[in-house]
């Protein structure tokens, strides 16, 4: 094409259609992103983490830690039992609990506890932690993830939302999480 | 003329297609290319078409719902005729296409085949290795049982590590907050979509640059590549002993690929499919996940490098890898090609081979991996208890209970996550036990807590029996000065 001083009708016809493509794809193209991160965006909503009850506190009895699951605050249709989530609770003295996730500290394999020697053990690669949760070998850099829980009307509420990662919100806990976050 | 011959006319007098693709298939290569060694690209192509017929007649049946997947792959087994087969050739495909597209690159990495002016061929090789790796990781996600389950939260846990925008990334991956029926279809449709559409466009790429540039010549010890010159060369060599692909190389692509073809189907019909294993209920924790067998070596990595140097190791080692590989034909595009005259590269082959091997190895026993059942399973051998009193034979017992040997051989039996305690007390004296298992330490729990002043007695005292016959147990100075 020659690029000629004076604009011609095609010419001006070519930028008109470049125009009329680049507003379609804005109008395409704004929801299509918001569609493929709608994960992220979803999770500012209400709802996202919430208080989940895990039945009556009594029934996990003083000085014991018990596996117990619950159905995650956000599920989709298709989730089957893949909406459930596990977790261990630790009655520590009647008043004071501890909920573990299920997710060892390292990668996330599930870990197993064993009561008769006190230890929580990660069959993946081999990390241990205390009845507390704090690091007692292993590759784990830290202890185990914990949720935050409440008891109210005798039943024990823990606050879930998400699956706790090394780099999750939950890793941070005790620390509030920025409203970005 | 025949009925067909003339309707293949009457369509090329239309899309005029026929001299063009004679042309491909005839076109010129070097004599000695028409080898044995020349035929892992085509036997990956074969195989990717294989995989991509054999995915199509899954997918039929196939339903990506975290909530039916898992019962639909059993359907697909048991119900389907020859269901069982067709997945056992998708995943044992799956295996032969992994490992001939990784023959395949040490075989042109050897070659020199990466040099002038073949970069662009090789860099389209890489990314043809890292999407054959990605339809492998997705496709063990899709044979939605365990070990996928718990493989995504690995997955997940290594992303997570990305700084700042690691839960970012995690969510994505996910498709929502935990592993569920998002995550499922997501990787669904990377497998079937995303990435095969990745793979089909780079095949592409790598085949019209080895038309258009011309297949590697066999290295010829001396036959230096130059920038100015190996072009001319090249077309000098063809022109002398340059012979059509099609019909006169092509032989030894056809049957080795038959061969392949053979050797996946009888995999298939001897070894059968690939699980699917336990039921994806994340409240079902009687698990060891592990990942498939080409991850296998990942998966020790990640057990034995100390925990301060893994989030680097997991974050910056996978880009220098790739980094390097598709900046080799930049700094080493000219000079010597063949093997015989480049012994460091032998050397990084070998090198790299012997380190696979090893971590795979490991990875199929998992020495680091505590014996979850063991304690349970696993009964004291009688001869250490024969002779015994009665505090030793109760120390025993606390061995047992305690869950040592859940990380502890005795008479290889248990885990082997720590040191075998049959000879244990030739290396460690009374006071020293006490210590290690009070006090834990190297990669040890402190059991302090956990036993009682008589169980840690009873303990030692059997710990202290457990010696070789010929050998005394360890003493420290103080006491063999005392009772010599």
């Amino acid at each position: 094409m020659s690029s000629s001083e004076r604009p011609t009708r095609r010419g001006i016809f070519v930028k008109l259609g470049v125009l009329v493509n680049a507003a379609a794809a804005f109008a395409i193209g704004i929801p299509v992103l918001r569609f493929l991160f709608s994960p992220k965006i979803r999770e500012r909503r209400p709802g996202y983490d919430s208080w989940v009850p895990l039945g009556p506190a009594s029934s996990f009895p003083i000085g014991e830690t018990r596996f117990a699951s619950f159905v995650n605050p956000v599920v989709s249709p298709s989730d089957g039992e893949t909406a459930k989530v596990a977790c261990w609770v630790r009655n520590v003295d009647g008043r004071k609990f501890q909920i573990f996730a299920i997710n060892c500290a390292h990668l996330g394999c599930p870990v197993r506890w064993f009561p008769q020697s006190n230890l929580f053990m990660c069959p993946c690669h081999g990390g241990a932690y205390y009845a507390d949760g704090s690091r007692a070998s292993g590759p784990p850099e830290r202890g185990l993830f914990e949720y935050r829980y409440k008891v109210e009307g005798g039943t024990l509420f823990l606050e879930a939302g998400e699956m706790p990662t090394p780099g999750g919100a939950l890793a941070t806990l005790g620390v509030r999480r920025p409203p970005w976050a | 003329m025949g009925l067909i011959g003339r309707i293949g006319r009457w369509f090329d007098a239309r899309v005029q297609l026929a001299d063009t693709a004679k042309g491909v298939l005839a076109h010129p290569v070097p004599r000695q290319t028409a080898s044995w060694f020349y035929v892992f690209g085509s036997a990956a192509l074969l195989v990717f078409v294989l995989q991509v017929v054999t995915g199509i007649l899954l997918a039929l049946i196939y339903v990506p719902s975290a909530g039916e997947a898992w019962s639909m792959l059993h359907s697909l087994n048991q119900h389907v005729s020859a269901g069982w087969f067709i997945r056992a050739l998708h995943g044992w495909g799956s295996n032969f296409m992994v490992a001939i597209v990784l023959i395949h690159m040490v075989q042109v990495f050897l070659f020199g085949a990466y040099k002038y002016p073949r970069e662009l061929t090789w860099i389209a090789g890489v990314l043809l290795l890292l999407v054959t790796l990605g339809m492998a990781f997705t496709g063990q996600v899709l044979r939605f049982d365990q070990d996928a389950y718990w493989g995504l939260g690995i997955g997940a846990s290594i992303s997570s590590r990305v700084p700042f925008i690691g839960h970012a990334i995690v969510n994505l991956l996910l498709g929502g907050p935990i592993i569920a029926g998002a995550t499922l279809s997501r990787f669904f449709a990377l497998h079937v979509f995303v990435v095969p559409g990745l793979l089909i466009a780079f095949v592409a790429l790598h085949l019209v640059l080895v038309i258009k540039v011309g297949i590697n010549d066999w290295p010829m010890p001396g036959r230096i590549v130059r920038r100015d010159t190996y072009v001319a060369e090249y077309h000098e060599l063809l022109k002398r002993e340059g012979i059509p692909y099609v019909p006169a190389a092509i032989w030894p692509d056809v049957i080795f690929g038959g061969l392949v073809l053979l050797s996946i189907a009888a995999c298939a019909a001897i070894f059968g499919p690939f699980g699917p294993g336990g039921q994806p209920d994340p409240t079902i924790i009687q698990t060891a996940p592990k990942p498939d067998f080409f991850f296998w070596w990942l998966y020790t990595v990640l057990s034995y490098l100390p925990p301060a140097a893994e989030t680097p190791f997991l974050l910056i080692a996978p880009a220098l890898g790739i980094a390097f590989l598709v900046a080799l034909p930049f700094f080493a595009g000219e000079g010597e090609k063949s093997w015989k005259r480049r012994p460091i590269a032998v050397l990084v082959v070998l090198l790299v081979a012997v380190a696979w091997g090893a971590l795979t190895n490991l990875g199929a026993h998992t020495p680091w991996s505590p014996v979850m059942d063991a304690w349970s399973g696993e009964p004291i051998p009688q001869k250490y208890l024969e002779g015994r009193t009665a505090l030793e034979r109760h120390g025993a017992l606390v061995l047992q209970l305690k869950q040592c040997r859940n990380c502890h051989a005795l008479d290889e039996t248990g885990g082997k996550r720590g040191p075998p305690l049959d000879g244990v007390a030739v290396r460690l004296t009374q006071d020293q036990l006490i210590r290690q298992v009070v006090q834990g330490g190297g990669n040890m729990p402190a059991y302090g807590k956990n036993l009682s002043p008589a169980e840690t007695t009873a303990l030692v005292a059997f710990l202290g029996t457990l010696h070789p016959p010929g050998q005394a147990p360890a003493r420290n100075a103080a006491q063999r000065a005392a009772l010599p």
